[in-house]
């Protein structure tokens, strides 16, 4: 399957490398390094390149490209899946995944990487079996191994492979036991030009932090579970109890994990939580070009929209901008032509309003199309499509744990036509 | 190395030592070194400065940053080079010492080093020295050090062989599977003979940790030495049949990587598989089912074979098959129609296509899958269904596939590339979904011509303008690749629709004005295509475009351009001289492509306009003729020959029309992504559109299906040990037994059933709705109350129910094994059950008083009735022919009870029915029933009721109804308001705090045609009270579901009932003369239009219902027939050869057209059996043969 995994940084670095089965040079690179070339922007990297021996893989994530290289028919997105899996895992043990991260970690991340696969296949991906294996670094223990000189790597082998559960850890113990749900809602829309919706739906993701002792074994379930219209599951969740009585029910994993993500049934219409006025004109004579744009409130449930943020590519043409915002402030980046207008909290009594003028380069032709504006939103305490966990049952311990429910709508590729 | 060096070198040791907190580790170290550095290079007291007091200070995770400043001082390879080995001496000086901190801190460093790409193989020997390390951690690195160069140092490495020999026989489970591991991934060909020896002791480990360890080196030691696959294969066989999911995976994977053409291997393993794979890890899940799509292939049949005979009221097709063969088109029906052709003769007697049960639980058992968060696991089960399953149920993935695109970018990618392979295949699937395909300004470009290719393939005449107006959109954009893949997706849609092809023709003209040159080279490019389909009406648009040859540079534009001069110089006949005119003017600037359709045009227009263009001709062939490039130079050499008359020219100048301005066809633009299916979906290969390495080619489907019995297991496997699955099934069963059923159900594969429509027992469509209702439908509580009392007969009825019970008692000393406690237990349970409700008018609430007890009740009794339903399928099999399964007769003596008591307990009853008795009478019945003691004649031949056990569905769970649970069941009684529907028993369960008001039936949303006659609304429901009421349903003979809400005072509910096919239909009574003379009608009528069907359908019954008692309570469970009396089958069949076997008829006509159903069941020697099912309704027809043949296989 997977036979080697090299880590590379934007600039072309190849900074590590595992190989599962024979050695692979890392000369293989050059083949992606080259499309990596031709492309304009990293993300347009073609995933699946085709050299003469070799096939690779890659993804781009957190400004990295894990590059896998692989030998014969093998799934492509098992690969991709796989690849994100390392990344989220790295992210895991680290707090983030970034090419400091790594070069610091660089022993770890190796070790991870051999528990990981074996002979290019699979071994362990859930995190509790391997933060068994290997102890993810805290403050604490990175002093103690300092004047110790031990380090990560678990002294006991570990139980988990073994333990009934695969995905929980043995043996948990908190003094306060709690459960966390996070229930995360983003809209996803295109409006057009005139406000009207081309495209609105509704994608939720219900995030727990789950810190109970010993084998809880709860069950969640909505007020309204018929709004879900698609759902997929952390593996631990009982589908066939989903199927007959829509409830989840499931022994966590200990600590954080995303429990279910949903698509909010289609039919149900899409409360869009804002409208956008705007207007962005380029005249024919004279490089020169208005823009002013309003941000309002719309269906809010009576909530305050929070956060929001209107982001704008201009086009390549623009020479310089010159606008005011009646709140929040506005950075511009020459280089990138990035607009982005950071709003805040929206008050529904006095409107924010950016508007000014935007002036080209000489000579050149006015933009052919004007440049869409990417809003980003969030509102607290209120999941937009009125999903609503009902309660919280545990089963299987005896304490009492502290129970908790956030709900948050989000925007998600909300995205304004102009 | 001089003295001199080796003194330097002393003192620098020592003072970075001393900075450590191990001074004394330091000193000895320091005494060591100069010992210990035989080869130590001539820089060391150069570099060590820098070096060593970094590693120390920053302890464990520094070494890295360590290396890297290292690298940067050494500042190129020939430094680095240089200094190695001697930073190596520090490391070996390191792993010599005998502190394990010490060691560690060498490996780290090394394994870092590897990490980076760096070689480090010049340490092999003081490493692998460190393998019987005491320390863990440090033992960890050695191994990682060990098996990435133990391929360079083959002899080094032999020996720490020994070391994992021991580990291998260690009680330690753990230690056992990473010494495997380890001595696997050495790939060192020497010890092959070890690695294959323990291999095969790991194979048949305790542990399933270290058989899966075992599986994972098989392929490690096939790539290394494939000579020993045959010992492999026989590895792989045993680790194959065992039962944990933690193996299954990775032995598939071995079985994949060595020998995945040994498909036979599969064969025994092949129900076990379907059945482990939900609980296998993700990993595994997608290896198996890309194998399993593999088999199912070689196995099955193709289940869209027949999809049109069986839409299209298949029957007469059949019939006149042979006639009209080539009127069929259809696509799908070609294999079919080739069959057809050679064995028209059999044609007549073709049965309809049913699904291989196996391949109905393949289907079954992955659908969940699509719900995994993993997105190979989703792709591979889509593919699986996209290759497997039927057309209808296809559609099930498209969601799934779907909700992928919110995924990575990379997800994406390879998700669309298969979408839009999908899509044309099966466009219907993805058109809901349309919107999810609309491109956003952010997505990178190659995820936006996917989504492109995607929505030109959904296009159709519906929802083209939709779409249109999209692309108008993208037309803007700033990405003019993209814009240049809208424009060819513009110019498909427009050539696949012919609707929209003008208004798109005009769009594309638009855009001829466009200020970016390339977007209008596409345009005349894709332009020049349509118009060859219709050029005769656009020679405007032709004169356009000729006016462009002025500006537009773009050279494949300006071939297009002048091509399309050349060819419609007739439609344009003033222009195109003058546009050659300004080409010869320009010829010598031009592209070669450019010029060659300057001599084409040429060419053309001297035979067509010769008067005009001669001269120009002349010119511009002169031009070629000393052009660069030979192309072109022949070009104008042959065109000359050809068109200019000359005494030499030969024959061919006569046809130089002909040849020139021959009608050529319109190019068909097609999507890139036509027939990509042949490799199968989801793989690289796919991706590639080549065939990648290690490929395994998805074969097309077997004419005739292979045995089917190769899947039998012999030993039929008891539920399986599995790790994961034994937790879920406890807490199933804690909380609710209906699920539990349904994976029992999955877990006894062997006795798995029919069809698509039949294999939920309910008969359900598809849809989601099935599974629902599948999974209840097997459910006991359905007998508590049943109220199937019969209709005409009821004491006859009664009585009968008496002996059952009794001969149940009769049986009870008869030592039956299992079945004999259970059936004990059974009596005992039944009668708890039945108290309350007897005794309903004092104590009625005590059942519901209090939900836990309640579900703890029902956990007990799942438990049993589980435990039960596997016996019963695997152990019963020792009961005599005549007599029914235990746990059928126990049902029986239940649904008696509530036959019994059904009057006074169901308090809003049909009022047809109502024939009140008293509550006493009826409770002191129930303590009767225990000293009944009749005869076991259950079977007399007159007409036998239906009495099987109801099945109770769930129509609104307790959770979702906030504390109001619904259940319904088919009480098969007519509905006398209306005998057109069916009757419907609802019964209302309110276990909230509070009580619920006003239930009552509205906004019924149903299919054309059907009805609902509501039941009179319930006033008011106290909390934990029960009620039941009856309501009817005309279902138009269809299973579509009626959907309706369920509204209390404060909520309302969406609730759906569908039907099973055999709820659809009334017994009548008929003789078996009768019976006979409709069968025979129907016969006559075969070759007739409107003539019943009949479907035929061999089966193997089991041995435990071979008896005529089983047959006949199977039947009639499964649908709602009569019995038709044959006093002995001896003397009334004729029909059937020599030794008459017995057969069991059964009648019943559907309850909204009264169309007649006629069943019979031949049952012959060794359990084999034919099934004949005559109904005039084809669907109602081919759904009840698969119900029943369920029902009597299982």
């Amino acid at each position: 399957m997977i036979n080697s995994l090299f880590l590379i940084n934007p600039s072309g670095e190849i900074f590590l490398e595992k190989h599962w089965k024979s050695v692979v040079s890392r000369s293989v690179c050059d083949y992606f390094l080259e499309a990596k070339e031709k492309a304009l922007e990293p993300e347009d990297v073609p995933p699946v390149i085709h050299t003469p021996h070799h096939y690779l893989i890659s993804i781009y994530r957190d400004k990295l490209f894990f590059l896998s290289v692989i030998q014969t028919e093998v799934p492509p997105l098992f690969v991709i899946e796989f690849l994100h899996r390392v990344a989220e895992m790295i992210q895991d043990y680290f707090g983030e995944c970034s090419e400091t991260v790594v070069k610091d970690h660089m022993v770890m991340v190796y070790e991870l990487l051999e528990e990981m696969l074996d002979n290019g296949f699979p071994l362990a991906t859930e995190s509790n079996v391997l933060k068994e294996m290997i102890r993810p670094p805290t403050i604490l223990r990175s002093v103690v191994n300092t004047l110790t000189g031990t380090s990560n790597v678990g002294d006991t082998f570990p139980t988990g492979q073994l333990s009934t559960i695969p995905w929980r850890r043995a043996g948990v113990r908190y003094t306060n036991n709690e459960a966390y749900f996070d229930v995360v809602e983003e809209i996803d829309a295109i409006l057009d030009q005139s406000g009207t919706t081309v495209f609105a739906e509704i994608q939720g993701v219900v995030e727990a932090c789950v810190k109970l002792s010993g084998m809880p074994d709860l069950t969640l379930s909505f007020m309204n579970p018929r709004l879900l219209d698609d759902v997929s599951f952390h593996p631990c969740v009982r589908y066939k109890l989903w199927e007959s009585e829509r409830v989840l029910s499931f022994i966590p994993p200990d600590g954080n994990f995303t429990l279910m993500t949903y698509h909010v049934n289609a039919q149900n219409l899409v409360a869009i939580p804002v409208y956008v006025k705007q207007s962005i004109s380029f005249f024919e004579c004279g490089s020169d070009g208005r823009l002013d744009v309003t941000v309002g409130p719309k269906q809010t449930m009576g909530k305050t929209v929070e956060g929001v943020m209107v982001t704008v590519h201009l086009p390549k043409t623009i020479l310089s901008i010159n606008l005011t915002a009646t709140q929040g402030s506005y950075t511009y980046d020459n280089g990138t032509k990035l607009l982005v207008w950071d709003i805040g909290k929206l008050n529904p009594q006095k409107l924010p309003n950016l508007r000014g003028s935007l002036s080209l380069q000489a000579g050149a032709p006015k933009p052919e199309e004007n440049p869409s504006l990417n809003i980003d939103l969030n509102i607290q305490q209120l999941a937009i499509s009125g999903l609503k966990v009902n309660r919280l049952d545990m089963f299987g311990e005896k304490y009492k744990p502290f129970k908790g429910v956030k709900y948050i709508t989000k925007a998600g590729k909300f995205q304004v036509r102009t | 190395m001089t003295p001199m060096q080796k003194l330097l070198q002393l003192p620098v040791n020592a003072m970075n030592m001393v900075k450590t907190a191990q001074d004394q580790m330091g000193q000895q170290d320091e005494a060591k070194s100069p010992v210990m550095t035989p080869d130590g290079g001539n820089h060391n007291w150069y570099n060590g400065e820098p070096n060593d007091p970094r590693h120390i200070r920053f302890g464990s995770g520094g070494g890295d940053q360590e290396e890297r400043a290292h690298l940067e001082e050494g500042g190129g390879s020939l430094s680095s080079l240089v200094t190695q080995p001697l930073r190596h001496d520090d490391l070996k000086e390191m792993l010599d010492s005998n502190k394990d901190s010490l060691k560690l801190e060498a490996m780290k460093r090394i394994v870092a080093m590897i990490a980076r790409g760096k070689n480090a193989s010049d340490l092999f020997p003081a490493v692998v020295k460190n393998v019987a390390c005491k320390n863990i951690e440090v033992k960890k690195l050695v191994y990682v050090y060990l098996v990435r160069y133990a391929e360079e140092q083959q002899d080094l490495a032999l020996l720490s062989i020994s070391t994992f020999q021991r580990g291998l026989k260690d009680p330690n489970q753990l230690i056992r599977a990473s010494a495997l591991r380890v001595l696997s991934s050495i790939r060192v060909t020497i010890i092959v003979p070890i690695m294959m020896l323990a291999i095969k002791e790991a194979a048949s480990d305790m542990s399933p940790y270290v058989r899966k360890t075992a599986a994972h080196a098989i392929p490690k030691l096939y790539s290394l030495d494939p000579e020993q696959k045959d010992c492999l294969i026989e590895v792989i066989e045993k680790l194959l049949a065992d039962k944990t999911t933690l193996v299954a995976g990775s032995v598939v994977m071995a079985f994949e990587e060595v020998c995945p053409e040994r498909i036979d291997l599969i064969h025994k393993n092949y129900r076990k598989l379907c059945n482990l794979l939900i609980d296998v890890e993700e990993w595994g899940q997608v290896v198996i089912i890309n194998m399993l799509t593999r088999y199912a292939r070689t196995q099955f049949l193709n289940p869209n074979m027949n999809e049109s005979l069986l839409e299209e009221g298949g029957g007469e097709k059949a019939f006149y098959g042979s006639d009209n063969d080539d009127d069929t088109d259809d696509e799908e029906d070609k294999e079919e129609k080739e069959k057809k052709k050679t064995e028209a003769t059999a044609i007549v007697k073709r049965k309809p296509y049913v699904m291989d049960p196996d391949h109905r639980l393949l289907l079954r058992n992955t659908k969940p899958l699509l719900q995994s968060r993993n997105a190979a696991v989703v792709m591979a089960v889509a593919q699986l269904y996209f290759h497997l399953a039927p057309k209808a149920e296809v559609g099930v993935i498209a969601k799934a596939l779907v909700r992928l695109m919110r995924s990575h970018s990379e997800v994406q990618y390879v998700v669309l590339q298969n979408v839009a392979t999908m899509s044309i295949k099966r466009r219907g699937m993805f058109e809901p979904y349309l919107k999810s395909f609309y491109i956003r300004s952010t997505d990178p470009t190659q995820i936006k011509v996917l989504k492109l290719e995607v929505l030109t393939n959904l296009a159709n005449e519906t929802n083209i303008s939709t779409i249109l107006r999209e692309f108008q959109t993208y037309i803007k954009s700033n990405d003019k690749d993209f814009v240049a893949a809208t424009i060819q997706a513009i110019g498909r849609c427009a050539t696949n629709i012919g609707e929209v092809r003008d208004t798109c023709l005009n769009g594309l003209v638009q855009l001829l004005s466009n200020r970016d040159e390339l977007v209008v080279a596409e345009s005349v490019v894709v332009i020049k295509k349509l118009l060859q389909m219709q050029p005769e009406q656009h020679s405007d648009i032709i004169k356009h475009m000729a006016k462009l040859t002025d500006n537009i540079q773009v050279p494949m534009a300006r071939a297009s351009i002048l091509w399309l001069i050349g060819e419609y110089c007739e439609h344009v006949p003033k222009i195109a001289p003058d546009v050659l005119r300004k080409m010869a003017k320009t010829f010598t600037n031009e592209e070669d492509i450019v010029k060659l359709q300057i001599i084409n045009l040429a060419a053309k227009l001297y035979l067509t306009n010769s008067k005009q263009t001669k001269l120009l001709t002349q010119y511009v062939l002169n031009l070629a003729k000393y052009d660069q490039n030979y192309d072109i130079r022949d070009r104008a050499r042959f065109i000359r020959q050809l068109i200019v008359p000359t005494d030499k020219s030969g024959a061919l100048s006569k046809y130089a029309k002909k040849l020139f301005l021959a009608l050529k066809p319109a190019p068909v633009l097609e999507s890139p992504f036509k027939d990509r299916d042949h490799f199968q979906l989801g793989s690289l290969s796919h991706l590639l559109n080549a065939k990648a390495g290690g490929y395994q080619v998805l074969p097309d489907w077997p004419e005739a299906a292979p045995d089917p019995s190769v899947r039998n297991v012999e030993v039929k496997e008891s539920v399986p040990e599995w790790t994961k699955c034994s937790s879920r099934e406890k807490r199933k069963e804690k909380k609710a037994d209906k699920p539990f059923y349904s994976d029992s159900e999955g877990e006894s594969g062997p006795t798995e059933s029919a069809d698509s429509a039949s294999d939920t027992a309910s008969g359900s469509e598809s849809g989601s709705g099935s599974e629902e209702s599948g999974s209840g439908s097997e459910s006991e509580e359905s007998n508590e109350e049943s109220e199937s009392a019969s209709e005409e007969d009821e004491e006859e009825e009664g009585k009968k129910k008496k002996k059952n019970v009794e001969k149940i008692k009769a049986r009870k000393p008869v030592p039956e094994s299992e079945s004999e406690p259970s059936s004990g237990e059974e009596v005992k349970k039944s009668e708890k059950k039945s108290k309350p409700r007897i005794g309903s008018s004092e104590s009625e609430s005590e059942e519901d008083d209090d939900s836990e007890s309640e579900s703890s009740e029902s956990e007990e009794e799942s438990e049993e009735e589980s435990e039960e339903e596997t016996k019963k399928k695997k152990k019963t099999t020792a009961s005599k022919p005549p007599s029914k399964p235990p746990k059928k007769e126990n049902k029986k003596e239940k649904k008696e009870m509530s036959l019994l008591d059904f009057d006074d307990f169901d308090p809003a009853p049909s009022p047809s029915q109502v024939t009140p008795l008293n509550n006493f009478l009826s409770s002191s019945l129930v303590t009767d029933l225990e000293g009944l003691s009749l005869t076991d004649n259950v079977l007399s031949p007159t007409t036998i009721v239906p009495s099987g056990n109801l099945k109770t569905y769930e129509l609104l769970h307790r959770i979702t109804g906030e504390g109001l649970s619904v259940e319904y069941c088919f009480s098969r009684q007519p509905f006398s308001p209306d005998l057109h529907m069916v009757a419907v028993k609802i019964q209302f369960t309110n276990s909230a705090t509070s009580e619920a008001k006003s239930l009552h039936v509205e906004d019924a949303k149903l299919q054309s045609g059907m009805r609902i006659k509501e039941f009179p609304e319930i006033e008011v429901l106290p909390a934990g009270e029960t009620v039941s009421v009856v309501m009817g349903i005309d279902f138009c003979d269809s299973t579509q579901a009626a959907n309706f809400q369920l509204c209390t005072h404060t909520r309302k509910f969406f609730v759906s009932i569908q039907p099973p096919v055999g709820e659809l239909m009334m017994p009548i009574f008929m003789t078996e003369n009768e019976f006979k003379k409709e069968q025979e009608t129907l016969l006559q009528s075969l070759g007739q239009l409107m003539g019943m069907n009949e479907i035929t359908e061999k089966l193997t019954l089991e041995e435990k219902c071979q008896g005529e008692h089983a047959v006949v309570q199977r039947v009639t469970t499964a649908a709602n027939l009569s019995r038709v009396p044959c006093g002995s089958d001896k003397e009334c069949s004729p029909p059937v050869p020599p030794p008459p076997f017995p057969i069991h008829r059964f009648a019943g006509k559907t309850v909204t057209s009264g169309s007649l159903v006629l069943v019979s069941v031949v049952t012959k020697e060794d359990g084999a059996a034919q099934l004949t099912v005559n109904c005039e309704k084809m669907v109602i027809g081919t759904m009840l043969v698969k119900d029943i043949l369920q029902a009597l296989t299982q």
